[in-house]
Parts: C-alpha cells; sequence; structure tokens
C-alpha cells in the first residue's frame, strides 16, 4: 500500500443555509481554503470525488451543478459516489493507491433544510413493505434506543452523558449549531420528544459542505508540516430490515474495527446522530474510557448529511495537524440505525521519520 | 506497490424490457449478479466486496437503493460502494470495481449497475423545476438535438447517416437475445420513414426505455486462472468538464477527447482504428456513433466518421466493428447501459459474445457518456496480459 495522507480540511456548517440544494456557492470558499492549506492550484489535484444525495436536493444530477464549482475548463479526473464524504474518500484513497494519482480532493455537500429530513431519509426504506408505512429517522433511532435500555445495555442517563458532553464540547466549535451543556439532571429534566429520545439525543438538522485533501507520499510531506497519515481505512454494511437484526449492535462497525489496527488510539470522532448510537460505537470499537470521543461536540451538535462523516475525518486529522494526538480515529456512518459503517485510522509520524 | 493487473471473469445481464413486472429491483440485480457469478465459476461468499451503480435515485423512487438492497445483492458483512456519474454510471463504476483490484485492496470484486425504469417516471425525474435554471423539457433527444444539428452543419454529413447507424444496431440486436428492442426487419429506408422528433432525430434513431441491469466479476491475476478467457484491463478513464461554460464545444467535447487520449496512452495504442478490434461505443441517438468515432480518434474530424458509417466500416464485418450487441439504440436501463458496453467489450475479447462475435477479437474498447456530454467513461481490455 502507498503513504496516503488527510492534508486539508474545510467546512461550513449551518442551521439554514440560504442558497442553492446543490451547495454550489459553498463549494467554491471551501476549496479556496483547501488551496490555501496546501499552496496547490486545481492543478496539482490529480482526482476529484464528492459525495451527495439527489433526493435531498429534490432533484436529479444535484452533483453536477456542484462539479462547476470546480471550474472545469480543462477537464477533470471526476467521480461521484451517492454516499457520505468519508466514502468519496475511500474511492480517492483507491485511486492513489492504484499509483494513477498522488493527489486528491474529496468534498461533499447537503441542504437538509430543504425538506423535512426524517420524512426525506424514509424514502431509503426498503420501497415495498417499509417506505409505504413512512417510518421517520427520529422514530427508528427511538427504537433502536429503546431497544438497548430494554436489554439493560444502556439507559437514558447514560445518554445524557454523551449529550452533556458534547454540547460543552461545542462550545469551542464554530460550526456547531447546538451548543452548552448543563447538567445530566438538567438534560433528563427536559420534555421527551420521541420517547426515550429527547431533542439533544437526536443530531439537529444541519445544512453544510466539507472537503477533505489527500496526498501520497512526499507530496504529502511538501504540504503539510504533520501529515494524518491514513494507517488503516475500511467500511462495512449490514442488511437494512429493522425487524431481522439486532439493533443494539452494529456488526458493520466491529468488521470494521476487526480490518483496522487500533491500538493506542487517543481520540476519536465518531459519527452518532444519535446519543444511544454513541454507545454502541463505542463498544463495537471496543474503545477504552481513556479515549477522548469527539472533541468537536461531533454529530449530535451538527450533522451536515453526506459530509458529517467526513467531517469526523478531519476533525480527527486536525488532532494529528496540531499536535495534539499522535493516533486517531474518524468514523461515519450511513443508512437507517447505523447500518452502514467506515473507519479510518490516522497517525502522526514525524517522530520516526525524524522530522 | 503499483498498480494490479485485473481482469474481467464474469459477465452477466438481465433480458432488458421496458418492463420487467415479473421481478423486484433485487431480482432484476440477481439475475445479472447470478449470470456473472456462473459465467465466472463463483459463489457470493466468495466475493470481496460489491460496487452498485446507477443514474438518479428519482428513476425509481427509492433513495440510495443500494441500502435495501444490501442484503439481496450478497452485500451484508461485505463493503458496499454505491457510484453516481449520470449516464456514464455504469462504466464508471466499473472502473471503480476494477480500481478496488487494481490498488490492491481486494481480489474478488462483484460490481452490479441497474436501472427499473418502470417503477417511476424518467420524463418526470428529469424535469423537477430547478430554481434559476432554463427548464429543458425536451428529454434528452431535445437536449441532443441541437448537437446533432451542429455536427451535420460542420461536417457536411448527409442526412441519412444517422439511419445507416439505427439499421445496423437494431439488426445487430437480432443476435443478441438479451436485447429490449428485436425490431426484425429494419431498413435505412424504414429508418427514414419513422416519425421526425427532434429533427433530426427519428423516432428509429433513438434508445429505448428499459429495465434492465449488467454485472461484472472483476479479479486479480492470481484469481483470473480461474477462468479460461479473461478480459485483461488495459486501461481506464473517466473525464468530466463543466456545464455552464459558454466555450464549450459540446459537438466534440475536450473532456471526451482528453479521455481518449488517455486511454489510448495507457493501453499503449497508437493508432486505434488499426489495434482496437471492436468497440461497444454509447450511442443513444444514431448520430452520435459519427460523432464518438471522430473524438474518440477512429476517425478524422469534421467528416471522418461519417465516412466511416457510411462506408459499413462500423458494420458486423466493418474495419471497426460498432456495437455488435444492438447497443444502446437497443437497450437502455440507463444505469446499467455504461456497464453493458464495458461487458460487451469484455465478451468480445474472451469470444464469448455468441452471435454477435466478431472472429478473432483481441482488444475492445468499452465507452460510456452522460449528462450533457461532460462526464465520459471507458475501458479498453484485451486477451492478453496488459505488459504495462
Amino acid at each position: 500500500m502507498r503513504d496516503v495522507a488527510v492534508v486539508g480540511f474545510a467546512q461550513r456548517q449551518m442551521k439554514e443555509f440560504d442558497g442553492s440544494p446543490t451547495c454550489v456557492e459553498l463549494l467554491v470558499p471551501l476549496f479556496a481554503e483547501c488551496y490555501e492549506q496546501t499552496g496547490w492550484t486545481r492543478r496539482d489535484v490529480g482526482f476529484w470525488c464528492s459525495g451527495s444525495s439527489d433526493y435531498l436536493a429534490g432533484r436529479s444530477f444535484s452533483f453536477v451543478q456542484a462539479v462547476d464549482a470546480i471550474g472545469v475548463i480543462p477537464p477533470v479526473n471526476e467521480s461521484h459516489v451517492e454516499m457520505d464524504l468519508a466514502w468519496a474518500m475511500y474511492e480517492a484513497w483507491l485511486k492513489i493507491q492504484t499509483g494513477e494519482v498522488d493527489t486528491a480532493l474529496v468534498y461533499a455537500f447537503g441542504k437538509s433544510s430543504a425538506g423535512i429530513l426524517r420524512r426525506t431519509l424514509a424514502l431509503q426504506l426498503e420501497p415495498y413493505t417499509m417506505t409505504p408505512l413512512w417510518p421517520d429517522t427520529v422514530s427508528l433511532a427511538g427504537l433502536q434506543a429503546r431497544a438497548g435500555i430494554d436489554a439493560g445495555l444502556w439507559d437514558e442517563r447514560a445518554m445524557a452523558e454523551v449529550a452533556n458532553r458534547s454540547l460543552t464540547d461545542a462550545e469551542k466549535n464554530e460550526y456547531a449549531v447546538r451548543k452548552g451543556g448543563s447538567s445530566v439532571e438538567e438534560l433528563l429534566s427536559r420534555p421527551m420528544y420521541a420517547d426515550p429520545l429527547r431533542k439533544h439525543d437526536c443530531a439537529p438538522v444541519t445544512d453544510g459542505a466539507a472537503a477533505l485533501v489527500l496526498a501520497a507520499g512526499d507530496r504529502a510531506r511538501e504540504v503539510c508540516e504533520r501529515p494524518a497519515w491514513i494507517t488503516s481505512l475500511s467500511h462495512y454494511v449490514d442488511p437494512m430490515s429493522m425487524g431481522t437484526r439486532d439493533l443494539t449492535r452494529s456488526p458493520s462497525t466491529a468488521n470494521a474495527a476487526a480490518a483496522s489496527d487500533l491500538d493506542g488510539v487517543e481520540v476519536a470522532e465518531l459519527h452518532a446522530p444519535f446519543s444511544h448510537q454513541e454507545l454502541i460505537l463505542r463498544s463495537e470499537l471496543g474503545l477504552g474510557d481513556d479515549v477522548r470521543v469527539n472533541p468537536s461536540g461531533g454529530a449530535l451538535t451538527s450533522n451536515p448529511m453526506f459530509s458529517a462523516g467526513g467531517i469526523r475525518i478531519g476533525e480527527a486529522a486536525r488532532q494529528i495537524w496540531s499536535g495534539e494526538a499522535s493516533k486517531v480515529l474518524g468514523h461515519a456512518t450511513s443508512g437507517p440505525a447505523l447500518q452502514q459503517n467506515l473507519v479510518c485510522v490516522m497517525e502522526d509520524r514525524t517522530a520516526q521519520e525524524g522530522r | 506497490m503499483g498498480k494490479q493487473p485485473a481482469a474481467v471473469i464474469g459477465v452477466g445481464q438481465t433480458h432488458h424490457r421496458a418492463k420487467r413486472e415479473d421481478v423486484s429491483m433485487a431480482g432484476l440485480c440477481r439475475e445479472a449478479i447470478d449470470r456473472a457469478l456462473e459465467d465466472a465459476g463463483m459463489t457470493l461468499d466468495e466475493i470481496d466486496a460489491i460496487v452498485v451503480g446507477k443514474a438518479p435515485d428519482l428513476f425509481e423512487g427509492v433513495m440510495m437503493p443500494e441500502l435495501f438492497l444490501a442484503e439481496a445483492l450478497g452485500a451484508a458483512g461485505k463493503p458496499l460502494l454505491r457510484v453516481h456519474t449520470a449516464g456514464s454510471v455504469g462504466g464508471s463504476t466499473a472502473i471503480v470495481a476494477s480500481s478496488l483490484v487494481q490498488a490492491g485492496v481486494h481480489k474478488k470484486v462483484l460490481t452490479v449497475a441497474y436501472e427499473k425504469q418502470s417503477e417511476s417516471n424518467a420524463m418526470w425525474a428529469l424535469s423537477v423545476p430547478i430554481p434559476f435554471n432554463m427548464p429543458v423539457h425536451a428529454g434528452a433527444g431535445g437536449y441532443f438535438a441541437p448537437h446533432v444539428r451542429s455536427y451535420i452543419r460542420r461536417s457536411g454529413a448527409p442526412t441519412h447517416i444517422g439511419a445507416i447507424v439505427a439499421a445496423k444496431d437494431r439488426n445487430n440486436a437480432l443476435k443478441n437475445p438479451y436485447a429490449h428492442l428485436h425490431n426484425e426487419g429494419t431498413t435505412v429506408e424504414s429508418v427514414l420513414a419513422s416519425q421526425m422528433l427532434w429533427d433530426p432525430i427519428r423516432y428509429d434513431e433513438t434508445c429505448p426505455s428499459s429495465d434492465g441491469a449488467c454485472a461484472l466479476v472483476i479479479v486479480a491475476e492470481d484469481e483470473a486462472s480461474r477462468s479460461s478467457n479473461p478480459a485483461w484491463i488495459h486501461g481506464t478513464v473517466m473525464r468530466s468538464e463543466a456545464t455552464s461554460a459558454a466555450e464549450r464545444d459540446q459537438v466534440n467535447p475536450q473532456a471526451s477527447r482528453d479521455a481518449a487520449a488517455a486511454i489510448w496512452k495507457q493501453a499503449g495504442i497508437t493508432s486505434p482504428i488499426d489495434e482496437i478490434d471492436v468497440a461497444e461505443i454509447y450511442v443513444p441517438f444514431s448520430w452520435f456513433e459519427p460523432m464518438w468515432l471522430e473524438s474518440l480518434g477512429f476517425a478524422e474530424p469534421n467528416g471522418g466518421g461519417w465516412r466511416l458509417t457510411e462506408s459499413g466500416g462500423t458494420a458486423m464485418d466493418g474495419v471497426l466493428p460498432v456495437n455488435c450487441s444492438g447497443g444502446v439504440l437497443s437497450s437502455n436501463p440507463i444505469g446499467a447501459s455504461g456497464m453493458l458496453r464495458f461487458g460487451e467489450a469484455a465478451l468480445q475479447v474472451r469470444g464469448a459474445a455468441g452471435e454477435h462475435q466478431v472472429d478473432g477479437a483481441r482488444k475492445a474498447l468499452g465507452h460510456a457518456y452522460g449528462g450533457g456530454s461532460q462526464f465520459f467513461a471507458m475501458w479498453v481490455v484485451g486477451a492478453e496480459k496488459p505488459s504495462n
């Protein structure tokens, strides 16, 4: 495998984006930030890949307009996944591994506020027997949370602890759309939203976009003092059927963890749009209590669809760049109730390389 | 570690029809997958990862359908990727699947692309009003007709060239049991007598709207020996250009020319017309055959393409047989159409194309494009392992 690192990251997250569902207006400044971080122009980028959803944009081919944000004359080597940014990054990582290119810029966008998100996501379910019932995302997550409580795996207090820590950490994140911790007791006194979920147990509806820059070997060292070297990158999917899988588990996360070297991870940015999902993820990843989880505040404080997973990788990479951690984990999820999961482990190597 | 060799050892496709009401989306995909696995002599359990491709989700009315399909496609417990790059998606999906092998990440990859247009309404899906965008409301034919007219003006092509392509592809389709259209007795005259839809494109010069799927099994070098006739991947390319730019040449787009230059270089080909034995080119409207022949470098720009078509050079017995399967003009399950081109190219170099086999085909081009001619995906496959 070639050594590939995350060397750039830019994000925008907001409650409501006052612009087009293709977010072209957001992407242009994001690319500019990536160029500034790397000193590159767009001609230094060997491969482009984006992630987005037509159903979120309410139209077909929503990514086509977004491609224009690159300024694609002359033409570019480009692809698109109908998935989160993290999987767009995976495709770019593959492209670099083939040796065809040395650098990539991946981006994703989504304007969740353009519709009623929890209803839009019901269209993601099995179309013949589930979607006609319109089970919404929050209700499905509520069923999952209830299953864990009934099984004695967690309780509302443990969920509130996750929320309180996230809201407190988010105070330092300028992009978080919900922030401000209080106390577990105060959170537990708030009203139910979708029993057993309170509003703070559910990610806020968020608009936004993000971009990550990848580079191989010396191309990474040239532009980044402490590149976040990707040492494991792995993803799996589980069956969707809510009735036949154990909702208190996430086998795809466990599979991704088994395929990764997680020893010594200091910081983990987990994409958990619901508080109890962080508890499932921590357990499946086998993270000890000494691992710092979601210093950014995580998805409970800001969850732009189709970029929130990749933002976890970007936030984790920043921990390496700043020298605050030497081994980090970024995680992304997709589908109802943690159906599909990706794990990206990154490490600092400046010590080994004597730099 | 550089790029690892990869080969196609399984190709499967469905019987393409306007409405496949006998199967669900999962059933449609499995029909293609099961044929591809049988061809490869493999079972789903042996597959390491699955790559799914299709055109816009609005075409079926399901958001990210690969999620509910995961279990039926055999992806549960495995990595699953979903590609969407407009009409070129079938080609792009095959390229992403091959990159999983070429990157050395996996050894046995299954890829499937499909469209079940009868579940929704593609014309509706393409006509949702978009703020601040001029509505086309003309379908793909209305969008591309001005490009064709521009080609005719530039190249001085006689107006019956499109009909030659349509008659050829529809007759080729008679040799392909999977093709959607089996219109016997199609002639240049009968095409010219069909209804004019978007001048100069007549009814018989347009692709049908199909339900269908295509699947490929792509494996690493040490697994390729399972097959007596692997199709080795000699090169892959994707290129995209802007949608909104006044300087775009939509008749012969720069992204197409750049992609062609890159693919010939990768595959070590200096004279495509001499070195490529057979081509499956994405031709949804008849006139795109001569247009792409020129853009791809098989013929001189501004006239070489229609002369090659008119001479019979692209017929089954011509210098460069094009779309022996009947092409997009005979079957168009949109998301799968590009993968069908890639898969048919592989069948040709494997000597497995059946009645529409070109004798002795050793090197073939698979080509797909999408959007308003901004997105291109191509691969070259060969009977021999590439030396590069």
